[in-house]
């Protein structure tokens, strides 16, 4: 099992924690993991996108050019990495921001409403939570008890008290892959 | 012990304080800011010194000022502030001075781009510095490497009493990989006896000092060093070979290249290449006999350079294979990486 | 016999370098008594610059190092800082100082690290041969402004003591000389409270002294030593100029 996840979007979209949620899942799965991000000038509000690898074997490259899945979570994400996806890979786009549809017929393709989703639950914080349910489903790469597990393990102490919040907006990312 | 996924540029400041570096002066620049970060937090945590300081110069000379006195220092920047720092590396080597050094190389000439690169090859292991002085230079390409490779960093200086660098892309201090904190075994170490902490009864001051105004003193200090250097040659010089016993193209890079390499390394062989990856873990000294001894083998058709500069480390690869065998070369420089498919691409070619 | 006279324990048997007339062994003596006289030689690590004065480490018998040119405030901020409790001093020249070494004396002025700079302000560069230094007078000779220092040419000389006094982190900054008793007794005294108000923690600590050269100056040792009252104490006052105890 190898995954190249590519996870783009705008700076504040949570795209790095959703690359990070990732790789922690996989680790303690006992999975190799690396995660490496495109860093730039701006603190906010610019292009954020990081790459993501999951093996089951050592990794060599921690950057690649086609990723085995892309996580658009705007529409620049979408222009710039769908024509790079593997044939036979998966995008899965954040569709309360992306009007768009994925163009390609060799990859399978996902619609997740993140933000209405995680405005209905009251937070919109909670948009990358749900991309990460959307995802594990999709993939299957992931164990959702392990996922669940990290979940508490993110939020302790004065923040315990968001782990239902994140619990459910998971949840209903799932929900969203038939 | 468990794996622990760190932050490059802070698992090696982390790393650097279980070493027992109990001073740090550095200068922000991207993309090694975190490093001076987290120290400015646990560096006084764990009852040492840190400093922000007012330029890259002042910074080198502090590691001059703490270490001369006996203390395990340390600093980090990224490729425009170790060209300011060159003044204090030939201070250090000359007067002697322990300290570690890191590099997270970023794209150049001058202020180029704050994406990862190699263009500071030469610098490092030439030295830019005035002087004829060496420094052992560790290239880590993974996680686990770097920090492992800081902790021995501060006993190598100790022991040869000079600088020892660290030299990494950007991408090695901003990517994420699980590690594990090892043990790490520590050298015996020669007392600094030299130090100038104070004489507390000693009959006699210590001086920290790089003049020798006698010609002849200096010469003869010169080839005093250069024993010592040789020393650094003979104990220090690692690398890796993956697979070269009976590859027909060999892959040389260091660093995050030699990552990606890997892969393309991988990807060949799947399509019946054989190829195989020799990665310097030293750039100095640098593993010429080995390499030198996989040139002579008649498997070997090429070798391929991979470096994300515009070919620095290919110097020391034609030193190393003499013209035995073709030498190609794909680089990028100013902060755009080799993919594992360009490799793969060159590596075939000309390939039966 | 009673001894009446012995050279200061802080300083070692070799033999000084310095031309005939020159100040640097009056500036050395001072230094060296007042690390006797506090009992401190065996705790003190002294920074000696590029300039006439680079074989200082040769001179203190406390521990020295020998920092790059203009680089001896840096330097002496690490010793000082992973060693607290130890007194160190930097010995410094006007080139060195208040050209290369601008930025490093001012930030360690402006952090208030807790040493001594000792800045001995002889209008030249003396060891390289007499150039212009930025602290040469308007209207002085030297070997790159052979027709005079102008304004226009070259700007206007620093007076460093004054700058530094106006950083919060400077406890004590004074401007003595060693021309004749009087201000030798002065410039002891200045320089003993520095060390002391390092010693007590208040901050960073500056004696200018102002010194002649004879050779670059082109004077007798007794004209240079007229030469400086009357032309470089004019513009470079005398006096304690900032002392935080005494605003207190």
């Amino acid at each position: 099992m190898k995954k190249q996840i590519t996870v783009s979007g705008f700076g504040g979209q949570g795209v790095l924690s959703i690359g990070k949620s990732l790789v922690e899942a996989g680790m303690s799965e006992g999975l190799e993991v690396t995660w490496a991000p495109s860093y730039g000038p701006e603190m906010r509000g610019g292009t954020a996108n990081c790459s993501v690898v999951i093996s089951d074997q050592p990794i060599g490259s921690p950057v690649f050019t086609h990723p085995s899945e892309l996580i658009a979570m705007n529409l620049p994400a979408l222009e710039k990495f769908e024509p790079n996806v593997e044939a036979g890979g998966m995008i899965i786009v954040n569709s309360s921001v992306v009007d768009e549809k994925v163009e390609r017929t060799d990859v399978k393709a996902y619609y997740v409403p993140c933000v209405d989703i995680a405005t209905e639950l009251g937070n919109t914080k909670v948009a990358n939570m749900v991309m990460l349910g959307a995802y594990v489903k999709a993939t299957g790469a992931l164990k959702v008890e392990t996922v669940q597990e990290m979940i508490k393990g993110m939020f302790t102490g004065r923040k315990a008290k968001l782990v239902p919040l994140n619990m459910e907006a998971f949840q209903k990312g799932m929900d969203c892959i038939n | 012990m468990a794996k622990e996924l760190w932050k490059g540029n802070e698992a090696i400041a982390e790393a650097a304080i279980r070493a027992g570096c109990t001073a740090y002066f550095g200068y922000p620049i991207t993309p090694q800011s975190e490093i001076p970060e987290y120290m400015s937090l646990h560096m006084p945590q764990s009852g040492g010194v840190f400093l922000q300081t007012e330029s890259e110069v002042s910074t080198i000379n502090m590691l001059y000022g703490a270490g001369g006195s006996g203390v395990r220092v340390m600093t980090t920047t990224s490729s425009p502030g170790f060209a300011l720092m060159q003044e204090g590396m030939g201070y250090l080597a000359g007067a002697q001075v322990p300290c570690v050094i890191c590099n997270c190389m970023r794209g150049g000439p001058g202020l180029g781009t704050i994406q990862p690169a190699q263009g500071d090859y030469f610098e490092a292991t030439r030295g830019g510095g005035n002087g004829d002085y060496e420094n052992v230079v560790l290239a880590p390409s993974n996680m686990q490497e770097a920090v492992d490779m800081v902790q021995e960093a501060f006993d190598i200086a100790d022991q040869y009493r000079n600088p020892c660098l660290l030299l990494i892309d950007g991408l090695i201090g901003q990517m994420m990989e699980p590690i594990e904190w090892h043990e790490v075994k520590h050298r015996d170490l020669p007392p600094k006896d030299w130090a100038t902490d104070g004489r507390n009864g000693r009959d006699h001051h210590n001086i920290i000092n790089s003049l020798y105004i006698d010609p002849v003193e200096c010469n003869n200090f010169n080839t005093e060093l250069q024993k010592k250097f040789k020393l650094m040659e003979e104990n220090e010089c690692r690398w890796e070979e993956t697979d070269c016993d009976d590859a027909e193209v060999v892959l040389v890079a260091y660093g995050t290249p030699a990552r990606i390499s890997l892969s393309a390394m991988e990807a060949l062989r799947e399509h019946g290449v054989k190829a195989g990856l020799f990665r310097p873990k030293t750039v100095w000294p640098y593993p010429y006999e080995a390499l030198r001894k996989i040139s002579k083998q008649d498997s070997v058709k090429k070798f391929l350079v991979v470096e994300m500069s515009e070919g620095q480390m290919i110097q020391d690869v034609e030193l190393a294979v003499q013209g035995r065998k073709p030498i190609e070369f794909l680089g990028h420089a100013g902060g755009v990486m080799p993919t594992v498919e360009e490799i793969a691409e060159m590596a075939m070619k000309g390939l039966k | 016999m009673a001894i009446v006279y012995q050279k200061s324990k802080g300083l070692t048997d070799t033999e000084l370098h310095y031309c005939p007339g020159c100040n640097h062994g009056i500036i050395h003596k001072l230094v060296a008594e007042t690390m006797e006289e506090l009992g401190i030689i065996d705790k003190t690590v002294g920074v000696c610059p590029v300039g006439c004065s680079v074989f200082a480490y040769n001179y203190f018998a406390c521990d020295m190092q020998e920092a790059a040119h203009g680089r001896a405030p840096a330097v002496a901020t690490a010793i000082k800082r992973t060693h607290p409790d130890m007194p160190v001093f930097t010995y410094q020249g006007d080139g060195d100082l208040t050209s290369i070494g601008a930025a490093e004396i001012v930030h360690a002025a402006a952090r208030g690290e807790k040493f001594t700079t000792i800045f001995v302000n002889n209008a030249t560069y003396g060891m390289t041969g007499g150039q212009m230094a930025p602290t040469t007078l308007i209207g002085q000779k030297t070997t790159t402004s052979p027709l005079g220092r102008t304004v226009e040419q070259a700007g206007y000389p620093i007076r460093e003591a004054e700058m530094l006094a106006t950083l919060d982190g400077a406890a004590y900054v004074a401007r003595v000389c060693v021309t004749d008793i009087p201000n030798l007794n002065k410039a002891k005294k200045a320089i003993k409270t520095a060390f002391q108000r390092q010693m007590d923690g208040d901050g960073f600590t500056f004696v200018e002294v102002l010194s002649t050269c004879p050779t670059n100056w082109g004077l007798s040792p007794v004209d240079a030593l007229k030469w400086l009252k009357d032309n470089m104490i004019p513009y470079y006052p005398l006096g304690v100029i900032k002392d935080t105890r005494a605003e207190g």
